[in-house]
């Protein structure tokens, strides 16, 4: 730690530090630039993956907090604080040009928070309608519904983008651009449509069947969570992270829990732990599940998602019979887990141990050797190791890349560095070894789930925590390996019963940003299965 | 077997032993057997969509329909008494003329070509020496009618997947003509009745053997892409066009549409039984007088059906099975296998007919 | 009328709904002409028992929408699978998930695009009132504002059996409409625009 100091110092003399659960940089935005490039490029730090961007607005001052981490290092994570120097009139360099993940990442904290990136190429709204007026996680926004009504009449597609440039006087001049030109074929996909999995929505300009760039407009069921959560206690906005990505339910709600217990220093009961991580491996089961599921219907194999629907239903069944619900389960509470397991718990999970191997052997006889398949998944969408880390694309999208990035084996939290499992990695880099990571992971989250049924201890379910939460002043960030990639909380208290700023960091909030890198070039049928194999979930894109 | 010909022949003679003229009888038998084509065809139709909804069903796992009527048999009709009251949306911005025709070229060309169909010994309604040449020109027009409405509906997926579809049928009719045209050089016939009488003693398929089974399987393949079924389903592939080439229309000039491609469906399955299993002509193997005595015995339009029903089986099966290919896949198995494969599946059978290597 | 002929629904596990008793009575004190009444019936048979969903869903209780075309609940066995992605040909939209501001006008234009007739289900919380996001600052709070709604289903996502109660709603409301010059629909749509009469010109 102390050596990334020194060398941090030696690049830039105005940075000061803080010591908290990572290492903290403050920095002023004049040397903000040059010190990215130098954390990105100096061997000796080489932080290659940008983890988080988090806009919060200080009340005095505006800026954004930096999370980064160094695969070569130890997964080593520090946080670098940058100010804008002006509140009003914020402007802070992008990085956009070193980590590619920054780019839909800056779009947002200026729609959140009217922060301006400079030199970013694509400044426009990302979430919010563009002729909304004001930035809604801005401390002093106004939130009166006369200003932003719900307005009926039909928007605009914003073909003009911005980029703000400095002159060589230091002034910053507003630069337009296009992203598409006129003569441009664009197809509209979305956001009602069979294929995207909710409510997204590409605008891919394509060449006869080929798609040439792909558009993002996201926004469509932007919910406003992280507002919302600012007005709340600390238990009340637990169940925000069971309808983000709702097929990552308790992988989620585990991780804002464990950010909380990290900040209140509680120690979760043995048991809790387990019943935690099993209902964590079998909530990615079922996603897995479904995501072979709309893979196969994505391309036509209507069967094959029926036969994936019926072994999720027994998962279902298990979530049921312990949680009280099918799904947003809201089970994992501060300190521990709401309810005890039902007593039939053990019994459905040695049955659903016992079938699986069986029922993956059926699913790759239906689907996954099918010669069609293969050929529509192979070589379709490369995304190469480097784009992967660049583009901060985790979970069984960036396993399926070659990327050893699983949080549960760099970052082990919980039980998971007790337990015996492998990290599923492939090297076809394609959508095929995206979706064959997944079946793979299906095997793995059995083997962790044999390895504690029989174990689960007795013991308390939850830990005594005190009947008003209140977090200690300062920020935390905790990440959980969720279905579909690193899962990051970061949580900003001043000591008050509600925190005052909670962003999640999404793992489908990446992978969407690689929609336009891999589908450049293939077909517009490629598009929807690219899309299917990185199994991106709306909400917890828009939150 | 039992002549359907006698039955009309003796109502011919009824009606002008009446004393009309003879023009007038014509008219009546014409009007009468308009009437009886349309009636089958929606009935036909009604049941293909049961049909397959039944099998997709018990293909994965499911009951299909069960609440309308005994084993969900009035769904279908529940279904086209909704779809006959859904209003017509016509759009601002579309050539209106060819919006409204292009369902009714589809339908007219399945109903001419299900027409053709040998339905059993004697109940064929347009029969020449040139039958099944007719058939495969008319069932071009039904790509004209997809076209149009693709273009018509000024909506690019429309677009996309009439452009698809155009380009899909042109490059399969070739194999599809190919195939037929090597059980025409087996059977020296273009006239359908021929063909099904010289299938008497077999059916083609064991009388051809190896060229007449390569050629079945290139059918049932070309014709499956033919009918836009899956796995070669492009045109309308619901994941990336939402409705493909009839997304803008509604009520029932989409009803046109969906019944044309269960009909189309049948009429394949029917002309591959034609061709292949012997139209209606029982199951006769010679020698076995008894055997074929008894066959003899089962009326022969439920020997047409039977078969017609077992290849449309076999291809909705494939739908609800394969996965769909992509565009450059399907037109590069399309020019780079199945075609030249035929050509020489061709050339196989006309040695065979030439050295006389059959049965 | 038609109401006691879902089959496996009795009458009494229906006795709740005071909506559909009050349109009863309305139809049976109008009348209708014994012809077009067998007619009526008839096209409503067809129409409740075919009806086809438009697929929109927005987030979680999409899943549960799709839960209940497997296997294990199968809206199939009432005909309901014909789910159709072009709302040309179907006959409800299943608002299931929240709506949010940037998401009303498209909903919007998806209900102008729905051929008549036409229903409107709200699926989920979100959809009822806005849910756990209603104080957002961009969620519409409830689709009610936006829309005409025909049958609300509650829940967070509702399960798959609460969706089937909601759809059998549905059918009997269906069941108790006169398709020519009736009761139920257009009376609903024109109290919508007495409510909303901003936004008459814009529903053709």
């Amino acid at each position: 730690m102390s050596d990334i100091k020194d060398i941090i110092g030696k690049i830039c003399p105005e940075a000061t530090f803080e010591e908290g659960e990572c290492l903290q940089v403050n920095v002023p935005e004049k040397s903000w630039y040059p010190l990215a490039r130098q954390l990105k490029e100096n061997r000796d730090l080489d932080f290659d993956v940008l983890s988080a961007v988090v806009g919060v607005d200080w009340k005095e001052t505006i800026g954004v907090m930096y999370y980064l981490t160094s695969t070569s290092h130890n997964w080593n994570v520090i946080s670098v604080k940058v100010e804008a120097e002006n509140r009003d009139d914020a402007y802070i360099h992008s990085v956009s040009d070193l980590w590619k993940v920054a780019n839909f990442q800056e779009r947002e904290v200026y729609d959140m928070f009217g922060i301006k990136f400079i030199n970013h190429p694509d400044m426009r709204r990302f979430f919010l309608r563009n002729d909304w007026v004001g930035h809604p996680l801005r401390k002093d926004y106004d939130a009166n519904p006369e200003i932003n009504p719900i307005r009926m009449d039909e928007e605009t597609n914003e073909d003009d983008t911005r980029t703000y440039i400095e002159d060589e006087n230091g002034k910053i001049v507003e630069k337009p651009g296009k992203v598409f030109d006129e003569e441009e074929y664009v197809v509209n996909i979305g956001p009602q449509h069979p294929s995207t999995h909710g409510v997204m929505r590409f605008r891919a300009s394509i060449d006869g069947e080929t798609v040439k760039k792909v558009d993002v407009v996201s926004g469509y069921i932007h919910r406003g969570i992280e507002k919302l959560t600012e007005g709340l206690t600390y238990p009340q906005i637990l169940h925000f992270t069971d309808r983000m990505d709702y097929m990552s339910a308790h992988q989620n709600r585990h991780c804002l829990c464990m950010c909380i217990e990290k900040a209140l220093g509680i120690e979760v009961p043995r048991r809790a732990e387990v019943i935690r991580v099993m209902m964590d491996e079998l909530m990615r089961i079922s996603s897995h599940l479904l995501s072979f599921g709309c893979t196969a219907m994505d391309l036509g194999a209507t069967t094959a998602f029926f036969y994936g629907f019926r072994e999720r239903e027994m998962v279902l069944d298990i979530f049921e019979k312990t949680c009280g619900a099918r799904m947003s389960m809201n089970y994992n509470v501060i300190g521990g887990v709401i309810a005890d397991l039902h007593p039939d718990f053990q019994k459905d999970v040695k049955h659903l141990i016992e079938i699986m191997p069986e029922r993956l052997k059926e699913y790759h006889t239906v689907f996954s050797n099918n010669l069609i398949a293969k050929n529509r998944l192979k070589n379709v969408g490369l995304l190469k190791k480097e784009d992967a880390i660049n583009y901060a694309i985790t979970g069984p999208s960036g396993r399926g890349s070659n990327w050893s990035c699983d949080c549960r084996k760099k970052h082990p939290y919980s039980i998971y560095s007790e337990l015996d499992f492998d990290e599923v990695l492939l090297d076809g880099c394609d959508s095929y070894s995206r979706y064959m990571v997944r079946m793979k992971e299906i095997e793995q989250s059995c083997r962790i789930l044999a390895q504690l049924v029989d174990n689960i201890p007795e013991g308390d379910i939850r830990a005594q925590v005190p009947k008003i939460i209140k977090l200690p002043a300062g920020r935390w960030y905790q990440q959980v390996e969720a279905s579909r990639g690193t899962f990051g909380v970061y949580i900003e208290s001043t000591g008050e019963k509600n925190p005052y700023r909670v962003h999640f960091q999404s793992p489908c909030f990446n992978l969407v940003g690689v929609m336009d890198l891999t589908c450049s070039g293939y077909m517009i049928a490629d598009l929807i299965t690219i899309g299917a194999a990185l199994d991106f979930v709306i909400p917890d894109i828009d939150r | 077997m039992f002549d359907f010909g006698k039955w009309t022949s003796a109502f011919n003679s009824f009606l002008l032993g009446t004393g009309m003229p003879e023009w007038l009888g014509i008219v009546i038998e014409c009007v009468i057997i308009g009437v009886l084509v349309l009636l089958v065809y929606t009935v036909l139709a009604l049941f293909y969509i049961l049909y397959e909804r039944k099998l997709c069903a018990w293909f994965q796992c499911r009951l299909g329909p069960m609440r309308v009527g005994k084993w969900g048999l009035l769904q279908v009709f529940a279904d086209m008494f909704k779809i006959l009251v859904k209003e017509l949306i016509c759009l601002k911005g579309t050539d209106r003329f060819l919006f409204k025709l292009a369902p009714y070229l589809v339908i007219t060309s399945s109903v001419v070509m299900l027409a053709c169909l040998p339905w059993g010994n004697g109940l064929q309604i347009i029969d020449w020496n040139i039958g099944i040449f007719f058939v495969l020109a008319v069932s071009s027009v039904g790509v004209l009618g997809i076209l149009l409405a693709g273009w018509s509906s000024n909506n690019k997926y429309t677009l996309i997947g009439a452009m698809r579809s155009g380009a899909q049928m042109i490059s399969y009719e070739i194999s599809l003509g190919l195939s037929i045209i090597t059980i025409c050089v087996f059977a020296g016939t273009m006239d359908i009745s021929a063909l099904v009488s010289e299938q008497n003693s077999m059916w083609f398929i064991f009388r051809g053997h190896v060229p007449a089974i390569i050629a079945f399987i290139i059918y049932v393949i070309a014709a499956t892409a033919e009918t836009n079924r899956g796995p070669f389903d492009l045109p309308e592939a619901e994941h990336e066009l939402t409705a493909g080439y009839h997304t803008e229309y509604s009520g029932i000039h989409f009803g046109f549409f969906y019944l044309a491609e269960y009909l189309n469906l049948f009429i394949v399955s029917g002309i591959a039984s034609l061709m292949f299993l012997g139209g209606w002509m029982p199951l006769h193997i010679p020698g076995w007088d008894g055997f074929n005595m008894v066959m003899d015995y089962i009326p022969s339009p439920v020997w047409f059906l039977a078969k017609a029903f077992f290849i449309s089986y076999v291809i909705i099966w494939f739908k609800w099975t394969f996965p769909r290919v992509r565009i450059d896949q399907m037109l590069a198995f399309e020019w780079k296998y199945l075609m030249p494969f035929s050509l020489a599946n061709l050339l196989l059978m006309t040695l065979c007919v030439a050295f006389g290597w059959h049965f | 009328m038609g109401i006691d002929k879902i089959k496996s629904m009795k009458r009494e596990d229906f006795k709740d709904n005071e909506y559909i008793d009050k349109l009863v009575e309305e139809l049976n004190a109008t009348g209708a002409n014994v012809l077009v009444g067998k007619f009526d019936e008839l096209i409503n048979w067809g129409i409740s028992n075919s009806l086809w969903p438009l697929c929109f869903g927005t987030s979680c209780c999409a899943i549960e929408f799709m839960s209940l075309g497997a296997a294990r609940y199968d809206m199939a066995r009432f005909g309901f699978e014909v789910a159709r992605n072009s709302p040309r040909q179907a006959d409800y939209i299943m608002v299931q998930g929240t709506i949010v501001h940037r998401m009303a006008p498209v909903l919007r234009r998806l209900y102008e695009q729905l051929a008549e007739p036409r229903y409107v289900i709200a699926c989920g919380g979100c959809a009822v009132s806005g849910g756990p996001f209603k104080n957002s600052y961009c969620v519409v709070p409830g689709v009610e504002k936006i829309l005409p709604v025909d049958v609300f289903i509650p829940g967070c996502p509702p399960r798959p059996e609460a969706m089937f109660y909601g759809l059998m709603q549905l059918q009997r409301k269906i069941k108790v409409q006169k398709f020519f010059g009736g009761v139920n629909r257009k009376e609903k749509i024109e109290e919508f625009f007495n409510e909303h009469p901003e936004e008459r010109g814009e529903i053709g």
